[in-house]
């Protein structure tokens, strides 16, 4: 291991570094962040969900877009697949259905940069035991 | 490097390592393997959660999702719907205990929610034995900031401002303490941390250093640098193994990357840390009497002046500090005095660990704000006593502190209002204790633990703190009388003003409460010859309540000295003359005819 000799070497490392642990320092402070879950259960994982979520992990961080990707289970859109439900901070969560790759980087670019709506949003029609209390 | 999408973070302290946490790991670790996740599926082991109650802890990353009480089997459950499925598994969710409701997340726990993790910041989020993740987590960079554009007098000046005061106890103001060690002139100046920690039940000190041990080296360089000492030495107790294999560790990785050793980070200094480890006598906690230990002498106090500062070490200037105090030192350079100040009450800043114990529902490590009231950390964060019994007081301040009592649960926690309340600060330990305790019992327990830590070298100390125990074994007997009572209040006035040190000084003090608090409970001690809360043998009889009596000979069965008799469906009787009032019958009784007398 080479030493670390000065505090400008410290900050460098510190920054090549600092991916480690920024999941969880993210997740420690999800206010204000844009949080993206993405169903994956069968259904999810058969129609591409995982190859969905790698993207959206590995792009939201190269466009250094401050979110938080999480897996879910099945949202019950069975025939929609893959879906991703994505908050926002401050406005209601929006599911997408049908999302590939390229949709994704739409909704990455489109929505969560910009907010402006997409095709294949999947309008809510439940209502959360945490709205009923 | 493969990005991962999901981190598990195993706890790694001793209490969750007790219960097989580190098989744990190795089992996710392998369940990880065995779906070919490794890219994906990141596992740690983490400092404390502090969530000891329920350990061993798993807190899934990014979602929050906090499992209690999770056994290595569970491993193949955690991945196989957690990180597959992405679905938490229901049955290891924590309940909450007053509304019977799961709790999916870390986010809505009571126990977290008034918390603010200043000391206790990496416990539960890095991996203690990897510099590398202490790096990513702002770690160093306080000693890198301090080295480079700071004088020794402005960084102390920082700390001073900040107005941290010691955490070991005693609450004396850290920068001051430094401002005088960095006066003193000495060939080879000694900064010591002070990891002896001895009070029963209390294990902040030991989370600290087994969950983030780079921040007391940091912040040993940064006192080292401020003072103008070369040399670290962290006097630690060798029962804390965990401790000592981790920080052996940090040791090791900090010099490899040239932030222990010479030339720190280009800035001249010169800075190293060793390890000194003790026998385990809860007097070395004490300044003089560590130094000594240090030294290879007795474990033995001297009388202050001289201080450390002037001639500790091998006659050279010493500071002393402890685990938690250095801990707090990173983040006040980070985050700025300003901001550490403005945490806390007027005079006592910041935030305290407490090892919540006893009677509680969520026993713990916790870190509260200055100010916070007892009945917010016994109810809100404590979840209240167990079994939904009543509360009845609080011991703080291990040997040296006294029990707060229903009329101080509004009381701001800060050091200043625990001394006005007849109690103290201490290291932190936090024992709760219900409608079942006996005070005159606890009091007994502390002097039991005064006489056999006691060094024996002053007579107040060694002799008094005896006899004072005597005293209350006469009381716990039913031996005592009245005027007693004020011959106990006498010796323990004599004993805490002419001890030698804070142990003497300090040791009366869970009897001076107690009696101050429930004298109440004293009087029916020596006058009734009785115990209100039942806990003194001598003085309570089991007896069996005929009408509730059903004979189904449980009481008999689990008697270990055979003193029931009874036929089958028949009342049963306890032979008074051969109970030995261990209480068995009382818990197997299922019909509620056993009795307390």
């Amino acid at each position: 291991m080479t030493k670390i000799k000065s505090l400008a070497d410290l900050k460098k490392m510190k920054s090549d570094l600092q991916s480690k642990i920024a999941l969880r320092e993210k997740s420690d402070t999800p206010e204000g962040r844009t949080l993206i879950k993405v169903a994956m259960a069968t259904c999810g994982i058969a129609s591409g969900s995982k190859q969905v979520m790698d993207f959206l992990v590995e792009e939201l961080d190269k466009r250094n877009v401050d979110a938080i990707v999480t897996q879910t289970g099945c949202m019950g859109y069975c025939y929609a697949e893959p879906t991703i439900e994505v908050t926002v901070p401050g406005k209601d969560p929006v599911v997408f259905g049908y999302v590939d790759t390229k949709k994704a980087d739409d909704i990455i670019e489109k929505y969560i940069k910009n907010g402006e709506l997409l095709e294949g949003i999947i309008p809510v029609n439940y209502e959360t035991i945490e709205k009923n209390k | 490097m493969a990005k991962y999408k999901m981190h598990m973070l195993v706890c790694g302290g001793t209490g969750c390592r007790a219960s097989a946490s580190d098989m744990l790991y190795e089992n996710l670790k392998k369940e990880v393997q065995d779906n070919n996740l490794e890219d994906d599926v990141q596992v740690v082991t983490t400092g404390c959660f502090g969530f000891c109650e329920k350990g061993p802890i798993v807190k899934v990353i990014p979602d929050n999702t906090f499992y209690v009480s999770v056994e290595p089997d569970d491993a193949k459950d955690i991945v196989a719907e957690h990180a597959i499925k992405g679905r938490s598994v229901k049955r290891l969710l924590y309940t909450d205990p007053a509304k019977k409701e799961q709790i999916p997340d870390s986010k809505h726990m009571g126990f977290y929610k008034k918390q603010i993790r200043i000391a206790l910041r990496n416990c539960g989020l890095i991996d203690p034995e990897n510099i590398e993740e202490y790096l990513a987590a702002d770690g160093y960079e306080a000693l890198g900031k301090v080295l480079a554009e700071m004088k020794p007098e402005e960084a102390i000046q920082e700390v001073i401002d900040s107005g941290l005061r010691g955490r070991g106890g005693g609450g004396f103001p850290t920068g001051i303490k430094w401002q005088i060690a960095s006066k003193v002139d000495g060939a080879q100046k000694y900064v010591v941390c002070n990891a002896d920690e001895g009070d029963p039940g209390a294990f902040m000190d030991r989370s600290i250093l087994e969950g983030d041990p780079h921040s007391v080296l940091e912040s040993m360089a940064i006192n080292g640098y401020c003072i103008g000492a070369t040399k670290g030495l962290i006097y630690i107790r060798a029962e804390y193994p965990l401790a000592i294999k981790r920080l052996k560790i940090a040791i090791k990785q900090a010099r490899e990357f040239g932030l222990l050793g010479k030339d720190i980070l280009g800035s001249g200094f010169d800075f190293d840390v060793e390890i000194r480890y003790g026998a385990g006598a809860f007097v070395c906690g004490e300044e003089t009497a560590l130094i000594h230990s240090m030294e290879g002498d007795r474990g033995e106090p001297t009388f202050k002046p001289p201080f450390p500062a002037q001639s500790g070490y091998l006659g050279m200037p010493t500071n002393v500090n402890n685990v938690e105090s250095y801990a707090n030192i990173p983040v006040i350079f980070n985050k700025g005095a300003k901001w550490f100040a403005s945490i806390g009450t007027e005079k006592s800043k910041g935030t305290k660990v407490f090892a919540l114990a006893g009677k509680i529902n969520n026993v713990g490590l916790i870190e509260v704000p200055m100010g916070i009231t007892l009945r917010e950390v016994i109810y809100e964060i404590g979840g209240g006593i167990k079994d939904g019994k009543k509360f009845k007081a609080v011991q703080t301040g291990g040997p040296s502190g006294g029990c707060l009592t229903e009329k101080h649960l509004d009381t701001p926690i800060d050091f200043d209002n625990l001394i006005a309340a007849g109690s103290m600060m201490g290291s932190g330990g936090m024992i709760v204790m219900d409608e079942d305790d006996c005070m005159v019992s606890v009091a007994k327990f502390y002097l039991d633990f005064t006489v056999e830590e006691s060094c024996g070298k002053c007579s107040p100390c060694r002799v008094g703190n005896k006899r004072l125990y005597e005293q209350l074994e006469l009381i716990t007997q039913g031996k005592a009388k009245k005027e007693d009572l004020d011959k106990l209040r006498n010796l323990s006035n004599v004993i805490r003003d002419t001890s030698l040190c804070g142990l003497g000084q300090t040791s009366p003090n869970p009897v001076l409460s107690t009696m101050d608090n429930f004298h109440e409970e004293y009087l029916a001690h020596v006058t009734d010859k009785q115990c209100p809360s039942g806990v003194c043998k001598d003085l309570i009889r089991y007896e069996v309540i005929a009408e509730n009596c059903v004979g189904c000979t449980a009481c008999a069965r689990n008697c270990p000295v055979n003193c029931i008799s009874g036929e089958r469906k028949q009342v049963h009787e306890i032979d008074q003359a051969l109970c030995i009032k261990c209480g068995a019958c009382l818990e197997k009784c299922k019909f509620n005819a056993i009795a307390v007398i």
